[in-house]
């Protein structure tokens, strides 16, 4: 269609999803169908919510996502600022408030903004060029074709040697109907200028002076510091509290009991105590005398889980999920391997504690919140409050990490509750100890596995008896599977079964969920199939891929699903095998490579390790190679190599030390020195390479974890000859002679 | 009770309690948002500042213990963030979420200061202490050498 409408009218079109956004969802939005941006002044130019250019040539691009340091808020603008084809340095980037209807979708989850946004926001630049061009012929009174940009915000007649800044033109652009995103003209990648270059983060000059920030570092006018307390026993209820004598605590303001409720991703009931300073809240709460109800859950523990899941694992699977071929007959026919895996709870421990400030006065709400989903964090204040979504403001702030932790809105609710019985401004702040005994944590997971490979080598057959947590045909956030996951649709007889049992902790995605634990399962075990049919790893994976049987769908945290290209796999893992010398080397005894690759948020990731046990057990990472296929091209190099060098370290560290115990319906852990994260000393060096192919590009910040874990655990069998078939490795005694 | 502080070389008079942690005296009451709360015991160092020139956590210690003492945040750490530290750390792109990366280089300026030239194993041991959960160590190692390079070329 022809877009000679006004712009404010025609960019007014639903079909964004208003309500609580969903990772199960694809998020595809297009830029004509958002609502044009409010012209601040009329003169402004605001081709669509993304662009302001004004008069006195100030260039100002909104970045639509939050940022929790997978880099987008430096990766999205220099996609509008590409075909805008403005400068770099002459743009100013300001954040977005929560406001789907403008924006799309905001979140920061799935890996999905690069995918997501990767033709809208160039859709976007390329629209505001396009107008500045007809602004520029109009004002010369010469065809358009005439006229072009050359990326310094001026509109160049070549014939003339004339120009016109993107400043000068703003009035006459601004006054222009918006042409069609859906078919405006684009550049040809060989022409990026923006795209493709190592661009430092935009708020790294305010990080490396320790200006404020991050949602932590908000201060608004009045404010009170809240500490909420809740029962270790996830979702118990107060039956007393001293609130009273907290009440005559040193700069102790208030302190009350809140009800809540029963949903572990809700307001869940606890105590506040709201002072005039963070320390006095903490000092207030040291006295802080709690009983909680009895709970049903209050029993429940991970020894319980492990001992029910055994008994699972001992039965026939509830439910099949996927069942090929014909299983029972293939595993009989050749050298059989029987395993079962297991996995722990996993924290986010993102190094910002979580917290939120909140603002409740005349019936509205105002928070600036540290969140990946602000958008659900809308929808559960105004159920939580009883106020409509349209009555709350959400300010999105940028995170100190996220890994999933804040795409759940819990401290977002319990800040707006507070803040809306005290009638004041709030800032709740959580303790490290609230951040550990309260998250959304990585599910733990136990697999029977059992394969055969035939007389040729070939793996023929795979049965999975999957026992998770879930009730009913569902299964509880994050323990699920797809039927599609690889090995899935490479295997003729193949069988994927499932039980579950029900679970009463809170959980959540995880950087790169379901993959950060089956690829350590899958990987391994197909590691051990190879080695039963005595052929080299990297040798049985390249059969393997060769035996693709009929499309695998696949989801990886969540999403639609997608297919997996056996030829990207193998490109990647031909790629990494160059990397690292595959073969090439004779180790000593102690010493291991093992490979492991892994298909998740769109993202084709192979790797290698290289890992040193001493005879006493100590496990070394000597070296990490990595390589990726993301697709066509690497919007920032820097940001990338940024994201996936720390998906891999996360991935040995979450392998190394990390699980979270639950005894007593409660977290065991509490902290660091409980939970540690890797630290300076054990990070061994990881090399990246990117393998560049005809896709359109995908995100960055998950799928370089997955495939660490496995080829850890596969270089510890090569060094060892000990089959690590449990996480953390801290618990494993890797000691040889 | 009023508390006295010299903080950035300013001598402050604070009127908090005797027991509060340097780290919300210098957040709250001096809105110093530089130093982070993360772990509040000791294990993180998101929270590091300098008392007398030595990288310090500031979560755990109260401010009466530090009346005396010469305070630097990362925000007296330069007067205008060219540190070669803060330099280095922009030029390679160190920060992925950011939030520790203040306590990162506060951490590795004590180191310089009073080491100027540190081999890898000593910028390894100095920065251990102060966790990232990003993982951006390796960079983190880069911008120390980086700026250490810097400084012996300026030097010359």
């Amino acid at each position: 269609m022809t877009q000679a409408i006004d712009r404010r009218g025609f960019l007014r079109v639903s079909g964004i999803a208003g309500g609580g956004l969903v990772l199960g969802t694809m998020l595809e939005y297009r830029v004509h169908e958002l609502q044009a941006a409010e012209l601040a002044a009329d003169a402004d130019f605001t081709p669509n919510a993304f662009i302001r250019i004004t008069r006195d040539g100030k260039i100002t691009i909104i970045a639509k996502n939050p940022e929790v340091g997978q880099g987008v808020k430096t990766s999205m603008p220099q996609l509008i600022a590409e075909e805008l084809d403005v400068p770099w340095a002459a743009i100013t980037i300001e954040q977005a408030d929560s406001d789907p209807a403008k924006y799309g979708p905001q979140v920061a989850g799935g890996s999905t903004a690069t995918p997501t946004n990767w033709e809208p926001l160039r859709r976007a630049g390329a629209a505001g060029r396009a107008l500045m061009i007809t602004a520029a012929a109009q004002t010369w009174g010469v065809p358009e074709a005439e006229c072009g940009t050359q990326g310094d915000a001026r509109v160049h007649h070549h014939a003339t040697h004339r120009h016109l800044t993107y400043a000068e033109l703003a009035e006459r652009a601004a006054a222009l109907p918006a042409p069609d995103a859906a078919t405006v003209r684009m550049k040809d990648p060989k022409d990026y200028k923006i795209i493709g270059q190592a661009i430092a983060g935009v708020d790294n000059h305010k990080i490396v002076r320790g200006q404020p920030l991050f949602g932590i570092d908000v201060t608004v006018p009045g404010m009170l510091h809240a500490q909420y307390v809740k029962a270790p026993v996830f979702g118990a209820a107060v039956a007393s509290a001293n609130v009273e004598e907290i009440k005559r605590m040193r700069g102790v303001r208030d302190a009350f009991v809140i009800e809540g409720g029963t949903q572990l991703a809700g307001l869940l009931p606890g105590v506040a105590i709201v002072a005039d300073s963070y320390w006095n809240s903490r000092v207030a709460r040291n006295a802080l005398k709690v009983t909680w109800a009895a709970h049903p859950t209050s029993q429940q523990s991970s020894a319980s889980f492990r001992a029910r899941a055994t008994e699972l694992l001992a039965a026939e699977p509830q439910r099949n999920l996927r069942n090929d071929g014909d299983v029972g007959a293939a595993l009989g026919a050749g050298t059989r391997v029987e395993a079962e895996y297991e996995y722990p709870f996993l924290a986010h421990a993102a190094l910002e504690p979580m917290n939120c400030t909140a603002h409740f006065a005349n019936g509205k709400l105002e928070v600036w919140a540290p969140t990946q989903n602000p958008q659900s964090g809308r929808t559960l204040c105004a159920n939580t409050l009883g106020i409509a979504p349209a009555d709350i403001t959400i300010h999105i702030v940028r995170s100190g990490g996220g890994f999933g932790r804040r795409l759940n809105n819990d401290y977002m609710v319990e800040a707006a509750a507070i803040s809306q019985k005290l009638g004041a401004p709030v800032k709740l702040t959580w303790t490290r100890e609230d951040d550990i005994t309260h998250d959304f944590y990585r599910p733990a997971g136990y697999h029977k596995l059992r394969g055969t490979v035939d007389a040729s080598g070939k793996l023929t057959a795979w049965d999975n008896h999957f026992v998770s947590f879930g009730e009913g045909n569902g299964f509880a956030p994050a323990a699920a599977t797809s039927p599609g996951e690889f090995p899935a649709a490479f295997i003729p007889n193949f069988r994927l079964g499932v039980s579950t049992m029900p679970l009463g902790v809170p959980t959540g995605f995880l950087r790169a969920p379901t993959s950060n634990a089956l690829a350590f399962v899958y990987q391994s075990f197909i590691d051990e199939l190879a080695h039963a049919g005595k052929q080299d790893p990297v040798e049985f994976r390249r059969a393997l891929l060769a035996q693709f049987v009929a499309p695998a769908s696949v989801t990886g945290g969540g999403q639609q699903p997608q297919f997996m290209n056996a030829a990207r796999m193998r490109g990647v893992l031909d790629l990494v095998v160059q990397m690292s010398g595959w073969g090439t080397r004779t180790l000593p005894r102690g010493k291991g490579m093992g490979v492991a690759f892994h298909f998740s948020h769109r993202g084709y990731f192979a790797e290698v390790v290289e890992a040193t046990v001493a005879r006493d057990g100590t496990l070394t990472v000597d070296k990490v190679w990595v390589a990726g296929d993301v697709g066509s091209v690497i919007i920032n190099p820097s940001g990338a190599l940024n994201q996936v060098r720390g998906s891999v370290l996360d991935g040995i560290s979450e392998a190394l030390a990390q699980q979270i115990t639950i005894e007593g319906g409660a977290t065991r852990e509490t902290n660091f020195d409980k939970f540690p994260l890797l630290r300076l000393r054990n990070v061994p060096p990881v090399d990246v390479q990117f393998r560049i192919t005809e896709f359109p590009p995908t995100g960055m910040g998950e799928p370089a974890l997955p495939p660490v874990i496995p080829a850890l655990t596969n270089a510890i069998f090569a060094a060892t000859g000990k089959r690590i078939r449990s996480l953390p490795l801290s618990l494993h005694d890797l000691k040889w002679s | 009770m009023p508390v006295t502080l010299t903080v950035n070389g300013t001598r402050r008079t604070l009127d908090v309690p005797d027991d509060m942690p340097l780290l919300w005296a210098l957040r709250e009451t001096l809105d110093l948002k530089g130093p982070k709360f993360g772990c509040g015991i000791g294990q993180c160092g998101a929270c590091t500042v300098h008392v007398n020139g030595t990288a310090t956590r500031s979560c755990m210690l109260p401010v009466s213990a530090v009346e005396s003492a010469e305070i630097v945040t990362i925000e007296g750490l330069s007067a205008d963030g060219t540190h070669p530290l803060q330099l280095a750390w922009q030029e390679i792109d160190v920060p992925q979420c950011g939030y520790c990366q203040a306590g990162q280089i506060m951490t590795a300026a004590a180191l310089l200061k009073r080491n100027p030239r540190p081999n890898e194993a000593e910028i390894d041991r100095a920065m251990t202490g102060n966790l990232c959960r990003c993982a951006t160590y390796h960079r983190i190692r880069e911008g120390v050498q980086r700026a250490v390079t810097t400084a012996a070329s300026e030097a010359k």
